[in-house]
Parts: structure tokens; sequence; C-alpha cells
């Protein structure tokens, strides 16, 4: 137990006690699904319908059937997939980075962060395949053994290194999320009362007894995650910058990607998961796990995240009037006063300016101020990729070959499709699994719960009367 | 037919007892035996027997299980008897004479397993040894279009040839009243024979010749022949009109004669001068050293002016101000030159041509850029014969009439009187290969074979005979147009031996088997023989031009190099061939100037409404044509189709021909209009979108007066700054470098010779299986070309780094070419971003694409800064999508036409240029049978092949004899240099600049 100072505000508020976070967290679990969240539900597969209709259509015809052209060989496809990616980030962040630094107010947040981590990078990941000209190929570009005469894939191709730093990543965060799960698993297998949930619980949990033991190994196991995932938050998004900074196009070619990536995907990743958040703690009652509290630090997270981007964006047109390179120059001009300045300019106000507002602590902890602000982020980050791409390609060396891109209906398809694919999981996930860690939030609980904090002396107490059921919050 | 062998399928049906008719129809007329199927105690009523009830089952599903499992039968059916000569694999090639609308070319066919797939110039011609036109090229595809007769037809009904034979002899023979043949221009001498011949048994018989794209004016002013034209010969060229470098009376052999002034060296740095003053811009205007916009209405004036500046005679005349000072210079300058100078003009008016041959009369053109004892066939319509026949015919008095390679019902600007002549002739006979307008009111349609499946011979030009010959056997049942004459003219000789009676005349002492199996292999005669008589009854015009009334909108029809006439309507290479300066494929289009779309508030794509005097009216889009006279627009011809035998063009555009006027039974190509915004919008598909240039170093050009000064300075040369100072991109590279041990394959593209005229995008299209996409497709920027040629025009004047302003074309911009292909890079920017490694460098310098590795990616084409590289969107065969845009892929018959030596790419994944690898790997496979290496020459890309200009030059880049090395060693620090040079692609495609010899 470390000593947390007296000023910090609580981590939990309302004085709750370890069995009300139980419950709290397992009410959602055990009961039955309540008519928003079936709604939410239904909307949600509609969206998954659109996305099945969508990918059959590029499947079947060909990926004429999206707004692509000779020039523009990528647009909303791979924008899509950096989007997705970029949103996977804040869950690694959060659970590895910040249990590194032994960041407290993580704990109640890392479950759902983690898991929309893992549902993002599922949806990032179909783009790679489905943007394929030939998907029912794409086993290809692993190096598998193969009696093609033993033909390996191209090492040199950084989309070959993003195969491999996806799926590091996924694997990685899966089993890290999972391991987080089991003990939470346990407490609800404990509960249950059906023999369905029974034996669905006690499979997922993998035994958990709860022993000194199992807990020493959980804790060491954890911290051995967060070792390793912490490299893959740097890793993932550097390497997806890559794709385009190891290129020779004008605005794709720059070596500022690799942190000016990671910087937005931290930036984004907090942003949805601050949508995502605001939306759960109220439709869940959780108010007293997810305070103000959490959503400051996340929004601080987000304002020096932005300034980076910003910074980040400055650079890149300095660089390219310093360099002298003509054609990357125009490039940036081309962003800026081309025929998508409107694309550019969304970016720059949804990105740089829009954030520049959580200066205001009232700002920052508005929630509904940080609702529309962390909307308007997910735009804009959306719009940065797509200006990097499109932008860059529509028109690149040869004027000749300069040409518009816009969506066919089956792009919008597939995007507004992996909306559905992903809160079809969330959804899910919000009502079969724990959302909140119940086991990590109930070791702060001591040092940083309302509890605790006003009552000094209390705080090694082994008062039982503590641990009930009851309210003990003093006006 | 009553008569027909009957067979019984049993007694019952000889005797056709009522219940045999009853079930007559079913496919099993006895039902199966299933106890108690009769109506009181049917199976559905639960008393049929178990065993009849498996019985029934049992059938169903083997029925139904059979009919799924049917599987499409595709036989491949081997040779029983080898035919001679025709080796699977081995391609045979065939000797033959293009000549369409005008254009003509000695060719060679390749054929493979007997198809005929490819056409290739004959290099034993003279007058066209490099190079083909475009529709050359294309012409093959006529062969196996789907939309041909296939029989004649009576009435427009399926018909035996006996039949049409028999019919047609007899009311020839009754036939009372002129009988008339009309065609295009015949330059084949014994057709003209056999015409004259058959029309000798009639009482009344002529054989009018009329060209929908007219020379009727030239050939007035020269005694019915085109003068014996010579650019090589001209050191100051002046064109009025006259786009003789594509689509005017012979432009493969100007092309060829032009360039050869054109092409520099720092040995030799001199160029002819060529001054163009034209309506519209032209392929030959962009070639043009000094290009002035002119409207119809001013040519007479510049060419009267002209006229009196060089013979001396009287002022200048009202010559607009910005025409008077190019013109003064040019006076100036043809005078000076004196023999060694050439003034052409496209004008159909006889006075204007009359005072053209007057100056170069003057010009001393005489005998050296006009060769008078070789003037050219390949034009000899009479425009007032036709108009006096359709007079003629709308009088009554023509009994018959024959229509052959002419479509007067759609192209003569007085359709509505030949439609209403038309009815008052009994017998009215169209040799056409498909129903066009005019076979459509037709009596008989006898289609004439296609030409790859005919004999005849040919005399383009006075002394220059050449040999068409069959590459295939017909595919249809069509006969050639001379062997219907012979036949209905009694004559029993067939076609194939009268060519041969007639070459007796011509033939040497000898043996004439010998000389004529010769000939027909040579494909061509050039010893100086001539068959040809023209008709050279054309009324004498005195030189003085007749003006153009002027109009507040003068409209000019021009042909387009790649439609023609519209004799190509249903021909998709030529429909996807963007236009050499507008870069427009898929329709025609209303090309306006600048100003005039600004004052009328128009852009590109809006939907106007062309009216003429005489009210008919057309819609068309306008697309803003930098160059185009101000106060004129134009309209291509060829276009507006709406026939079900021809369904490619169906929907492209609007027919300009009735915009043509007829003056004094002459055939003016312009008049005015009046031109309405209806606010509809229809986009033109480009190829290419973005016109200028932006300042950009990837495409080079300089002045011959820089040139002669220093030719080290002409091109400039991308320097990386290194702390060891300036040094070249390549020196600088953080790559291994290939080592090439055997071959290392290159190309260079003289800039200075390359026209523009798109015959090597045509050439690629055909001899790589290029999918044609269609006008949507186009339209998303999906056009598969592997080779294009990228325009550019100068933009407006502006400050430096002002991207708004350079983005805009000049009002009359000058215009530069670069053939764009893969370039080949040894440092490929797509070769390392492929996942899969399905594009890689091969040990000869070639970037390969390993199409059954591509998972499609598109990451090389993205990371492409050439932007060569073509994506398969969709499959593009067998794919009802594109069944009529692509049918080459989609019918049977469509897909003979493809090249059995490279693969037709699945969707999905990536193409470009190969460098016509397969023609690489059979050059080296020849060499290697020989025990040597493959001498320079032998291995030509389709691109190079084609090229009328010798613009393009493959080889072996290790081979220090080759021409490629020669060029490069020659030119290396002077004009060649790589396009993007500081990226450090290093490709094997190098660049010669472009010289300009500017007034």
């Amino acid at each position: 137990m470390q000593h947390v100072s007296p000023i910090r505000e609580p981590l939990v508020t309302g004085g709750k006690t370890y069995h009300d976070i139980t419950e709290d967290v397992c009410r959602q679990v055990e009961a039955k699904p309540n008519p928003r969240w079936a709604a939410a539900f239904a909307i949600s597969l509609v969206g998954l319908a659109i996305f099945f209709y969508s990918v059959y259509r590029t499947v079947w015809f060909g990926i004429g059937e999206w707004g692509l052209n000779k020039t523009v060989g990528w647009a909303w496809d791979i924008t899509n997939f950096v989007w997705w990616v970029g949103i996977g980030h804040a869950g690694t962040l959060i659970s590895a980075v910040l249990l590194l630094f032994r960041q407290k107010w993580r704990s109640s947040i890392n479950r759902a962060a983690e898991a929309m981590t893992i549902f993002a990078v599922i949806c990032a990941a179909m783009f790679p395949v489905i943007h394929m000209g030939r998907p029912w190929l794409a086993y290809w570009v692993l190096p598998l053994p193969n009696t093609f005469g033993s033909l390996w894939v191209n090492f040199n191709s950084p989309l070959l290194w993003d195969v491999f730093a996806i799926s590091t990543y996924f694997s990685v965060s899966l089993v890290f999320w999972y391991i987080g799960l089991i003990p939470d698993f346990a407490t609800i297998r404990d509960r249950a009362v059906g023999p369905i949930a029974r034996r669905a619980y006690s499979a997922l949990s993998l035994g958990w007894t709860g022993s000194a033991k199992g807990w020493s190994r959980y804790e060491t196991v954890s911290l051995i995650l967060a070792g390793v995932a912490t490299p893959l938050v740097l890793s993932v998004h550097t390497i997806v910058s890559m794709d385009f900074a190891t290129s020779v196009i004008p605005g794709w070619h720059t070596t500022i990607f690799p942190p000016y990536f990671v910087a937005g995907a931290i930036f984004s990743g907090f942003a949805m998961v601050l949508t995502l958040m605001i939306i759960t703690r109220k439709v869940f009652k959780l108010e007293h796990y997810i305070t103000l509290e959490h959503i400051e630090s996340m929004n601080k997270v987000i304002i020096t995240t932005g300034s980076i981007v910003g910074i980040a964006y400055t650079t890149e047109f300095f660089i390219a009037w310093y360099s002298g390179v003509e054609y990357e120059q125009y490039a940036f001009i081309n962003r800026a006063t081309g025929p998508y300045w409107w694309a550019y300019w969304s970016m720059m106000t949804c990105n740089v300016i829009t954030p520049q507002l959580f200066w205001f602590r009232s700002i920052r902890r508005s929630l509904t101020a940080t609702f529309i602000i962390s909307i308007f982020v997910n735009i804009g980050m959306w719009f940065e990729r797509f200006v990097i791409i499109v932008t860059s390609l529509h028109r690149d060396y040869l004027p000749s070959s300069w040409a518009m891109f816009s969506p066919t209906m089956i792009d919008v398809g597939v995007y507004v499709g992996t909306f559905g694919l992903f809160f079809t999981l969330f959804f899910l996930f919000v009502k079969f699994f724990p959302v909140v860690n119940m086991a990590e939030v109930k070791a702060i609980l001591k040092s940083s719960s309302g509890v605790t904090h006003t009552h000094a002396d209390t705080m090694h107490s082994t008062d039982k009367d503590l641990n009930t059921n009851t309210d003990h919050r003093h006006e | 037919m009553q008569n027909r062998i009957k067979y019984w399928r049993g007694i019952e049906e000889l005797e056709n007892t009522p219940e045999f008719a009853k079930h007559a129809h079913n496919e099993f007329p006895e039902f199966l035996p299933v106890k108690g199927t009769s109506d009181d105690e049917g199976a559905l009523n639960g008393k049929t027997k178990r065993r009849d009830f498996l019985k029934l089952m049992g059938f169903s599903l083997a029925a139904v299980s059979l009919a799924s499992c049917e599987a499409p039968v595709r036989k491949a059916i081997p040779y029983l008897n080898k035919p001679v000569d025709v080796e699977p694999g081995v391609a045979n090639w065939y000797a033959t004479t293009y000549y369409q609308g005008g254009i003509y070319n000695s060719i060679l066919v390749k054929t493979r397993e007997g198809r005929p797939i490819k056409v290739e110039p004959n290099p034993s011609s003279a007058l066209t040894p490099l190079g083909t036109h475009a529709r050359a090229q294309a012409s093959l595809l006529g062969l196996y279009d789907n939309n041909r007769l296939r029989t004649p037809l009576i009435k427009g009904k399926i018909a035996q040839w006996a039949q049409v034979d028999q019919e047609i002899t007899s009311r020839l023979g009754s036939t009372t009243g002129k009988v008339a043949f009309v065609s295009s221009t015949i330059i084949s001498p014994s057709t003209k024979q056999l015409i004259s011949e058959f029309g000798s048994r009639f009482g009344s018989f002529e054989h009018v010749t009329y060209d929908a794209n007219s020379a009727y004016g030239l050939l007035s002013a020269n005694g019915g022949v085109v003068p014996g034209y010579d650019f090589s010969n001209a050191q100051v060229i002046l064109s009025v009109n006259a786009d003789f470098l594509g689509t005017w009376i012979a432009p493969t052999t100007f092309a060829k004669q032009y360039i050869q002034n054109r092409k520099v060296t720092a040995q030799n740095p001199t160029m002819s001068r060529h001054y163009q003053f034209e309506t519209s811009y032209s392929v030959t205007g962009a070639n043009a050293d000094v290009r002035v916009p002119i409207k119809p209405s001013e040519e007479a004036a510049v060419i009267t002016a002209l006229y009196n500046g060089i013979t001396g005679q009287g002022g200048a005349g009202n010559v607009p101000a910005a025409a008077a000072k190019a013109l003064a210079a040019a006076v100036k300058e043809l005078k000076a030159n004196q023999g060694k100078a050439l003034v052409v003009s496209g004008s159909n008016d006889p006075g204007t041509q009359a005072m053209v041959a007057a100056i170069n009369n003057s010009l001393g053109a005489a005998g050296s850029t006009i060769d008078a004892n070789k003037p050219y066939f390949v034009k000899q319509g009479n425009d007032a014969a036709m108009i006096r026949l359709i007079e003629e015919m709308n009088a009554g008095t023509v009994g018959a009439i024959f229509f052959y390679n002419s479509n007067p019902v759609y192209d003569h600007p007085l359709s509505e009187r030949v439609v209403t002549g038309l009815k008052k002739v009994p017998l009215k006979v169209s040799f056409s290969e498909r129903v066009d307008e005019t076979a459509l009111l037709a009596d008989y349609v006898t289609p004439d074979h296609h030409y790859l499946e005919s004999w005849n011979d040919n005399e383009p030009r006075r002394g220059s005979l050449s040999l068409t010959q069959p590459a295939i056997s017909p595919i249809f049942l069509t006969r050639q147009m001379q062997d219907s004459l012979l036949t209905w003219g009694g004559n029993n000789v067939n076609y194939y031996e009268y060519i041969r009676n007639n070459w007796r005349k011509i033939a040497p002492a000898g043996d004439f088997n010998t000389f004529w199996e010769q000939s027909v292999h040579d494909g061509v005669l050039e010893t100086g023989a001539t068959m040809l008589t023209v008709n050279s009854n054309f009324t004498a015009a005195s030189p003085v031009a007749k003006p153009v009334k002027a109009a507040a909108i003068e409209a000019v029809v021009y042909e387009k190099v790649s439609i023609g006439t519209g004799e190509y309507a249903n021909n998709p290479w030529l429909h996807e061939m963007p236009d050499p300066i507008s870069k427009a494929s898929w329709g025609n289009y209303v090309a306006m100037p600048q100003r005039m779309s600004e004052e009328m508030e128009l852009v590109q794509g809006d939907v106007v409404k062309v009216t003429t005097p005489s009210g008919k009216n057309f819609e068309l889009p306008v697309l803003v044509q930098p160059g185009q006279a101000n106060g004129t627009v134009a309209i291509a011809m060829g276009y507006g189709r709406s026939l079900e035998s021809m369904p490619v063009a169906e929907g492209l555009g609007a027919s300009a021909f009735p915009i043509m006027t007829v003056v004094d039974n002459t055939v003016l190509y312009t008049g005015p209009v009046t031109i309405e915004k209806t606010g509809a919008v229809s986009p033109i598909a480009q190829t290419q979108t973005h016109h200028t240039i932006m300042d950009r170093l990837v495409v080079q050009e300089s002045s011959l007066a820089q040139y002669k000064e220093n030719p080290k300075e002409v091109t400039e040369y991308i320097r990386i700054a290194t702390k060891e100072g300036p040094a070249k991109p390549a020196t600088i590279s953080l790559w291994d470098d290939y080592e090439y041990k055997n071959h290392h394959w290159g190309m260079v593209i003289d800039l200075n010779s390359c026209i523009g005229c798109g015959a090597c995008t045509v050439s690629c299209h055909i001899e790589n299986n290029v999918p044609v996409v269609g006008k949507a497709e186009v339209l998303n920027r999906r056009d598969m070309h592997w080779m294009r040629i990228d325009r550019y025009y100068s933009a407006v004047e502006h400050e430096e780094g002002d991207f708004a302003e350079m983005e805009n074309p000049a009002e009359n911009p000058s215009v530069i070419f670069q053939p764009m292909l893969c370039q080949h890079c040894n440092h490929a920017p797509c070769e390392t971003v492929c996942p899969v490694a399905a594009t890689m460098h091969s040990s000869e310098g070639i970037n390969q694409m390993v199409y059954n590795r591509c998972v499609g990616t598109r990451y090389c084409a993205n990371n492409c800064p050439y932007k060569v590289r073509r994506f398969n969107w969709f499959a593009y065969f067998n794919n009802d999508k594109f069944a009529n845009e692509n049918y080459m892929m989609n019918s049977d018959l469509g897909k003979m036409v493809l090249n059995p030596d490279v693969t037709v790419r699945a969707r999905g994944v990536m193409e470009k240029c190969s460098f016509c690898v397969q023609r690489v790997q059979l050059g080296k496979l020849e060499a290697k049978r020989e025990n040597r290496r493959p001498k320079d020459g032998e291995i030509v890309t389709a691109c190079a092949q084609s090229c009328p200009t010798e613009a393009i030059v493959f080889g072996d880049m290790l081979d220090p004899e080759s021409r490629v090395s020669q060029i490069l060693a020659r030119e290396q620090g002077e004009r060649a240099f790589h396009v993007l040079e500081e990226l450090n692609t290093q490709p094997n495609v190098t660049y010669l600049t472009k010289i300009r010899n500017l007034a």
C-alpha cells in the first residue's frame, strides 16, 4: 500500500465498499437485458448487416465497387484501417503504460478501453484484407511454408511489417485483456445461478480460485504483459506510418510520421474511449467508478497529444518549405488550398483547435463538452488519414495523372458497417463481460475512495463496519 | 424442303392416335409406370403403393441431381491433319494492305493458329515502312465483330446467296434508267476496271466516288489527284487547316517524311520550320513551331495574303491582326526557301486550293516538295458528282444504285435528299459489312468480306502498287464485292484470277508466277509500274479563294484520329483511344475556346443545344479547348449512331454532319451555328484531366537556337547537394545496383520525333490484351492503357510559385507530348513495397509483374511516381457488364483476337507495361536456336513497331552496337534525361528533350 496524497481527488466516489463494487459491476451481467441496451444492440446489428452487404459487393464484384481509380489506389479503405488502428491505441496505453507508471486511475477504465482496442483492431484488420483485389489469397502475406517453390514474402514491404505489427498487437492485447478478466469471471461464476451462466463463466475463468499464489502470478503476468505491450503502443502505429513514410509519394515520404502517428493514435484512442465511457457510465450507472476525475485525466492526455499532432502538422509545412523540393511543397499547398481544402481544414479545426478548449478546467470537467469534443477529435482524426492518403495521391508527380476521388455507397457502407461490427462486439461485451475491472478497483478502494480520504484516521482501519453495503458518505 | 424424309418415332406417330397426340409434346409421353396415377387414384390421394412411391422418388431425385451436375463442355480439338504452315505457337505473317477512309498502310498481319491477331507495318513498303495509323491497328477487330452481317439480306431478311444473285441479276436485266455505283475512294486498279466493265453492260452507268471527308477542292485544283507532296524535302512548311499528321490524305506517309527534317543531333542541328494556321487544335498543330488560330471565315484571307505575298501580287488583304505577323514571317521564310518550301491547305474550296497550288508553284515546289509524277490517289471523291446523283435520284432517273464503302444517308450533308431520292430508286444494293444507315434502306445487302479476308490490289500513289491478301478464310457467309459484281455481270472468273490477269499487264518478262508470288510475299511492288487511272474530269477552278461567310459562331466539323468518319463506330479500341489533343474518349463534344465558354458561362460537361441555320439541332457537352480559334467551335464527325449493328457506339455523342454546308456543289466542313445552354450536364470521359505541366521538370523542351548554341544546355539535370558538392542522384544511392550479365533492355523516346498520334497506345492495347473498360469506367479514371501519351498545354503567364494560375492553359498554348509507360526502374519503388513479391526485377532489367502471385493491395500503383500501373477493378472478361465495350474478351468470336502469348489478367490483380516481354523471350529463343545473340532490331516492342516516326527505340543497352546504346552514348549530357531523376529510380526508359524551331 502506497501513500496517496490527500489532496488528490478520490478515484472511487460514493463511499463504495468491496461488495458494492461487485454488485454494481455484476448487475449488468446478471440482470435481464435492459431495453436501451437491446435497442442499441439491434441498431448495431443493422450496421453489421450493412457491413456484410458491402463486403459481399466488394468481394463478389471487385474493388471497382469502390470509388478508387488509377491514381488514387487507396482511400477510404486505408483511411478506415489507420483510423481504427489508432482508436485501438488507447486500450493498450491505459492498461500497459499506465500500469507501469502506476497510474491508479486506469483501473476502472482499462477493461472497457482494452475491449475497445480489441474490437477496433478487429475492425481495422478487416480493411487490409478486403481492400485486396483477391482477398481469398490474403494468407499469402504470411511467411508460411508453401509449395509455390518455397516462395517467401517480401520482407522489404511495409505492408508485411503491418501484418506482423497488427497480428502481434492483436494477440498481446487479447491475452492481456483476457488475463485481466479471469478473476472477474471467477467472481461472476461464483455468483451465477443459472446452469448455463455457471458453466460458461466457469470455463472462462479457467479454474481461478483466488488463492494467494494465483494472485501473485496474476500480478506478475500482468506486469510482464504490460512490459511486452508497452513497446507495441509505439511500434504498431510507427509501422503503420511506415506504409506511407517509406514510400516516394510527396506528403507520404516524411520522417516525422512515426511519432506523429503514435501521438495521433493516442489522441484518437482517448477520444473514442471518452465517447464510449461517457455513454457507458451513464447507461450502466457507473458514475462512482468512472468519475469526472477520470474524464479530466483523459482530457489532459487529449490536449497533450492534440498539441503534438498540431505541432506535427506545422512541422510538415515547415519541412516542405525548408526542403526546397517542389513536389513536397506543392503537396502541402495543395492540401490546404487544393480541391480537398475542406478535408484539410476539417482536420485542422477538429484536431488542433477544438482540443485547445481543454485548457479551461470547466470544459475539461464538463461531460457535454467533453463528449462533443471527443466526437470532433474522432472526426478530425479520420480526416487526418483521409488528407494524408487521398490528397497526397490524387496529385503526385505527373500532372497528367492527377485525379479526384469520390466515394461510392459501398465505400460508405463498409465504413458504416465497421461501426456495426464494432458496436455489436462492444454491446455483447458490456452485456456479458464485467465492464469495470472489479478486482483492480477493489485494490485501489482503500487508498483512493472517498471514504478513506475524508477519514484519514480510518485509512488503515480494519473496522468491519467500513466494509458493509451501507452508505458511508459524510457530507 | 417439303419432301424431306420423315422418320417416325413409332407406329403410334404414324397412326397419330388421339392418345398419341395428347402426349406427343411431353418429354416422356408414357408416364412412369406408376400404378394408380390415373385421375381417380392419383399419387397424391395417398393410395399410391410404396414401391411406386419409391420409384417416383428415386427418379425425381436422380433427375434433380443430374440436372444440377450440368457442366459446360469445352472442347479442345487437336488437329487430325495439320494444316500446312501452321505450327501451334508459331506465328505466320502475311503482307497485305490496309486502306480505309483515305488512310493507307502497307501492313504485315500476324496470325496465330490461323487467326489474325496483330497488324504491323510492312518494312518492304516505301510509303509506310514505319509504323501504322491507329486505325490500321484497330481495323483488325472488324474481323471478329459480332455485329457484322453473316449472310446477305433481302429487305432486311436473311437470304441465300443463290437467291440474291438470281433476283439481282434478273432485276438488273430489266432495269431502266441509270445504274449508279456509289463508293468512297477506290485505289484498287482491278476493282475500278471491274466496276467499269460491270457498268458497260448498262445503257447508262456512272461510278460516283465521294468521300465523307472530301478532298474535292484539292482534287479540282490539281487535275483530280492529290499532288505528290514530299515533306521530307521541305525546310519550311505552312499548313492551313490541314491535319497532315493525323487525318489528312496520307498521315502515316507524311509523318515519316515530315519527321526526317525534325530529328536533330548535335552534329546536325537543323530542323524544318512548321507554321500552322488552323481553327481547331489538331495533332499537326501541336507539332507546329508557330501555330495561329484562325476562323474558317478568315481562311480565305490568309490564303489570299499568302498568295499575294509569295506571287508578289497586290496587298495583304484583310488578314486578322493576330495572324498578320506570323504570316509576314512565314512569307519571308517561304520565299527564302525556294524549292524547299511547301504550303498545304485542308480547305475543300477549289478556289482556295488553286491558290495553294499557285503558291507552291511559285515556291518552286515542283520536283522537290511536290513530285508531279507521283500524285496520291487516296482521295478521289467528287462532291459535285455526288450532289448531281442525289438530284438524279430525286428526279427518278436512277434505276439501280449500289453502295460500296459509302454511307451517304449518314455522312452526306444532304442526307435527307438521299433518303427521299432512295425511295425513288427501284433497286438498291449495299455491300456494307453491317446494316448501316444506308443499308437499312437498301433492298439487298450483300455483305463484303473484311479486308483481311479479301484479295485486292492497291495503288495509293502513282508507281506504288501493293496487294491485299487474305489472312484467314471468310468467317461468315459474306462475299467480296468484286466477286459479287463478277457474278452479277456473268463473268465466271473469280476476283483473285481477275487481279492476277490484270497484273500480267505490268509483269516483267519471265515467269509470271514467280513475279506474282514475290509480289504477294512482299505485299508491295514499287517499281514505278502504274495501273490506276483516275477520273480527272474535275472542273478546274480559278485561283480565287472563296471566303466562308462570317458568323457569330462558326462551327467546323473535323475527323478524329480515332473514329474517322464513323466507319469505326463499333470498334471499342478506337473509342477507348483518347483524342491526341483533348484526351477525350467515347463520344464527341463541342470543342469551345476558353473565352467563348466564359462569355456563355459554360463549363466543361455542360450540355448545349447546337442549332444550324436550317433548324437542325442536336445536344452535346462542351469541352473547353485551349487553342480553339475564338468565335468558333469544333465538333468531330462519326458519332451519333443508334443502330442495332453498332451497339458499341450507342448513345455516344451526336452526328456533326448536319453542320456541313454545300456551296456551289462543294461540301464545306464548316457552317454557322447557334449555341444555347440546356442546363443538363454530361461528363466527358477524358483520360487526362489536368492539362498543364505545373512548371515541373517531367518533360523538357528547348529551342533550336539554344541547341545550336550549346547542345549541353538544352536539358536541365537535377543535382542533389552533398558535402562534396552537387551530385547526380544515381551516385548517392543507398541501394545496391543490379548486375546485368546478358542483356539490359532499354528504351529511348525522342520527344522531338513523337507527333502524339497515338498509334502506339492502340498497338499496345492489342498486343497485350489490355481490356477496354468503356465510358463509365474511363469517367471513373480507370482506363487500362499500359502506354499513354501525356499531353501538356503551356500555362498562362504566371508568377513563379503561383500554383492556381499555372493550372490554367494559355489561350493558344503550345503542346508537348510525352509517351508514358512503365519506366522499368532499376530502383523501382513498386518492387520494394509489394508484400508478396509479385512485382520484381528481371535479370535483364525488366520490371516484371507476376499476375498469379498478385493479391491486389495496389501499394505498388500508389508508390509509382509515373502512375503507369493499372488495376483490374473488375473482371473485364466473361463479365456481362463489359460485354459491349470489351467484346474482345466477352464473346467467343471477339476472343479470337486475343494474343495467345499474353495472359488475360484476372480481377483484382495489377498489370502494366512488360516491355513486351513475350516478344523479348521469343526473340531470345529464336536467337538461341540459331546459337547466336539476338540482333539489334529483331526484338521490338509493339509501341516502337507501330511508331511512324521512330520516336521509340527499343534494344539491348549492353550491346554497344545497338541503336539504343548509340543514341544514349550520343545524347548523354545533351538531350537524354530521365523523368523524375531526383527520385533515383534509375529508369530504363530515357527521353530526349524536345527542340522547337521557334520563330
